[in-house]
């Protein structure tokens, strides 16, 4: 677990598959304000790539740190703007 | 002998100053054609209306309003049970025709067989928690896509308006179509 940032809120998609996990992750960062940090716990395998192309492709977010357990997959998405 | 410059002389090239103010007036010209909407944009034109083939138009747009495009679907044709709100829950696969699925052709073909291959994909989509045909269509209209339902396919197909789910644009044409593929950055035909 990485020190360098604290984590805002925790978003389960757990069990989703593609697209959920990025439509979610989208869905919860517009909830936040600017400078917060969502932690995205996911299952689906495909998420690893997915939220790292969204994160690419979208303005005003930006990936921090993606982790991969057994069977879990975990992505912090940063808001900033 | 000559001692100018091949090409001719110093004085006929532009000044330091002329060569900044014709830079100005490109980067103003560049501003201006670049100005103004600068939105992502997705078209999709949705024509099938089997189980298999209406997830990807529904994925892809919802997915593409996770990016920040503007997202229209038009749904024509067999593409109109996808919105429509009784059919889209009752959208069916079949194997005649589909090499790629476990059943033989003469045997998929008979009475009933629609309705088995049909029930085997459900269980699958149930099985790995793929979102349902309801779910992509309510998360995406959450999400500000556009779904449109082409007016003279709903005539054609004897629906009325009322059957499609709420927030679904009706009494639209090819022109609507068209001019969303127009100005989309990406147009999809499914």
């Amino acid at each position: 677990m990485s020190a360098e940032f604290d984590i805002t809120e925790t978003l389960d998609v757990t069990g989703a598959s593609c697209p959920m996990p990025v439509v979610k992750t989208k869905s919860a960062i517009d909830d936040l304000a600017e400078g917060a940090v969502l932690e995205v716990v996911a299952t689906d395998p495909g998420s690893m790539s997915d939220i790292d192309g969204w994160a690419s492709g979208t303005d005003g977010v930006e990936l921090l740190d993606q982790e991969e357990g057994d069977d879990v997959y975990k992505h912090y998405v940063r808001k900033t703007e | 002998m000559s001692t100018d410059t091949p090409g001719g002389s110093a004085d006929d090239a532009p000044s330091r100053a002329e060569l900044a103010a014709r830079v100005d007036e490109l980067e103003d010209a560049l501003a201006e054609a670049t100005d103004g909407d600068d939105t992502k944009k997705m078209s999709i034109i949705a024509t099938k209306g089997t189980l298999d083939m209406a997830y990807p138009p529904l994925i892809l747009a919802s997915t593409a309003a996770a990016f920040g495009y503007e997202v229209t679907v038009f749904h024509t044709f067999w593409g109109l049970d996808i919105l429509h709100e009784e059919r889209s829950k009752n959208l069916k696969l079949s194997s005649v025709g589909n090499p790629n699925m476990p059943v033989p052709n003469a045997v998929a073909a008979l009475p009933g067989m629609d309705r088995v291959t049909t029930m085997m994909m459900e269980r699958k989509i149930d099985d790995n928690d793929t979102a349902t045909i309801e779910e992509l269509i309510e998360t995406s209209l959450d999400m500000g896509v556009e779904f449109q339902a082409c007016q003279m396919t709903i005539d054609l197909m004897g629906y009325d308006e009322d059957n499609f789910y709420d927030g679904v644009t009706t009494g639209v044409g090819a022109a609507t179509a068209l001019q969303d593929m127009a100005e989309a950055d990406i147009q999809l035909l499914v």
